[in-house]
């Protein structure tokens, strides 16, 4: 790692709302680790999944519109977003904009006509590319030794692998490798790209009820103290919903439901206060006392 | 399953229409049910996803657009991952949403409220509002307890803001909006 790495940062509606500790543990390691997030000029919503089950063209100006701000922002290497969904959006549309009858049709709907298009990542592949594990070790203020976590990707970090063009589509291991680092045990959880239920919380909260609880139960089955996942709707289902997933399934599941830019946080030695560890429904206090963490 | 007499209700239209549509092109399906095999949606579909390719395949439209799968699809992208033939199903099943909203289907109500109270939400402030969103929500639904239990968890965190965290210039998202309606939307 040299120097300082500037990157134009899309933080995503939730970061604001149900995911704010994941938007402000983000930002904490990030600092710490010399990345810039410099925030896309009054960046709007990608329209996550409802926009692209609408309308493609809809749905990548929205996103297109974010690109195009990015470019103000002077010396980036690119976009980069902690939220799968919104990098899904970014993209998906961003390739379909090589299709010139598309770009034609989307460029309509903008202000002006998209000229540059930025690479885009996630936080988590520029933590992983420009950081990387090894670089993470001699960094470790506190190390979360005896932590047994079930890293959990989320369907889409990966997915498909043609457009996400990062780890491996069936078997991703950058948040293991990153979490192992800090002296975390990744264990092999089987069910890491499997799909949550997604936004279905709401409209079919059976679906997320099944599907959400499934993964519950396999970490409870694999010995985990804690999910780890790099998703705020992944979070959200298996932490605010646990209650619900319970009374429903008859189970007894108390699984704290990390992000893991909080755990990497806290093994940096960050401000409790940035990574938002009070934020989360199912309460991690005795699972880190376990292993030595005050939280 | 129902007896479906292909030559009786093939349409072609129909056919041809999906596969400009997605740039998909669906005779390349031979029926392996991968995408099936991986679909994680399959216990609360009508119709298992490989045999929506089946039906598309066979021009048969009413089937296809009156179905709930198409609405509970999750973009998970497992199907798309692992067709051997390098088909994007999950394109396929978003495009055959957008028809079947065209026409004016909405077989599964809740869902298709919620997508239209996310997009008015974000076409309003520029950036989805949770709080507004839900209200929309209980207002076309009539679910006005949905998530009521979650309120709890989340307002004394702060994480449910009252009002809504808006773009600086929310007129310039409505235009995009605006603008598709006028040309895309027809
Ligand atoms: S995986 Fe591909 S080839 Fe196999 S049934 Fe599904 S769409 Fe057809
Ligand atoms: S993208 Fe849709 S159809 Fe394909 S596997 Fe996922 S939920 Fe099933």
């Amino acid at each position: 790692m040299t120097g300082k790495i500037r990157y134009a940062y899309y933080p995503g509606c939730s970061g604001q709302g149900t995911s704010v500790e994941y938007d402000t543990s983000t930002r904490a390691v990030c600092a710490a680790l010399d990345i810039e997030l410099v925030d896309i000029p009054d960046w709007n919503c990608c329209g996550s999944s409802p926009a692209h089950t609408v309308d493609h063209h809809l749905s990548a100006a929205l996103s297109c519109r974010n690109l195009a701000q990015a470019a103000q922002v002077e010396g980036a290497r690119g976009v980069i977003t902690p939220c799968p969904s919104c990098l899904s959006n970014l993209k998906t549309s961003a390739r379909r904009m090589a299709d010139p009858d598309f770009a034609a049709r989307v460029n309509k709907l903008l202000d002006k006509p998209l000229r540059h298009i930025p690479p885009v990542k996630s936080v988590l592949q520029a933590l992983f590319e420009d950081v990387g594990p090894d670089a993470l070790y001699p960094r470790v203020f506190k190390r979360l030794e005896g932590l047994k976590l079930a890293p959990y990707y989320g369907c889409i970090m990966n997915r498909p692998p043609q457009i996400m063009e990062f780890d491996d589509h069936e078997h991703p291991v950058a948040m293991d490798r990153l979490l192992e680092a800090v002296g975390a045990t990744a264990l092999p959880f089987p069910l890491k790209v499997e799909c949550c239920g997604a936004s279905y919380g709401v409209a079919r909260q059976d679906i997320v009820e099944r599907l959400s609880g499934r993964l519950l139960d396999a970490a409870a089955a694999c010995g985990a103290d804690a999910f780890v996942t790099a998703c705020p709707l992944c979070q959200m289902n298996l932490d605010l919903r646990q209650d619900q997933i319970n009374a429903a399934n008859k189970t007894g599941h108390r699984i704290p439901v990390f992000y893991y830019t909080q755990l990497l946080g806290l093994a940096l030695g960050l401000d409790p206060k940035a990574l938002g560890l009070d934020k989360l429904a199912v309460s991690p206090r005795d699972v880190l006392a376990a292993v030595g963490v005050r939280a | 399953m129902n007896v479906i007499r292909l030559s009786e209700s093939q349409d072609e239209g129909f056919k041809s229409h999906v596969r400009k549509e997605s740039g998909q092109d669906l005779a390349r399906c031979y029926q392996c049910g991968n995408c099936t095999a991986g679909c994680p949606f399959t216990f609360a579909y009508d119709i298992p996803v490989s045999q929506i390719m089946r039906l598309v395949q066979a021009g048969q439209k009413e089937q296809v657009l009156t179905c709930r799968s198409i609405w509970l699809c999750a973009s998970c992208q497992s199907c798309t991952t692992r067709c051997p033939n390098k088909i994007d199903v999950a394109h396929v099943m978003d495009t055959l949403r957008h028809m079947a909203r065209r026409e004016g289907h909405d077989t599964e109500f809740a869902v298709k409220a919620f997508v239209d109270s996310f997009l008015e939400s974000v076409e309003k402030n520029g950036r989805a509002f949770e709080m507004g969103l839900m209200v929309r929500y209980a207002l076309k639904t009539g679910r006005f307890w949905t998530g009521a239990d979650l309120a709890p968890k989340l307002v004394p965190r702060g994480k449910l803001s009252p009002v809504p965290h808006k773009v600086k210039n929310p007129g310039a998202i409505a235009a995009i909006f605006e603008r598709y309606r006028q040309e895309c939307g027809k």
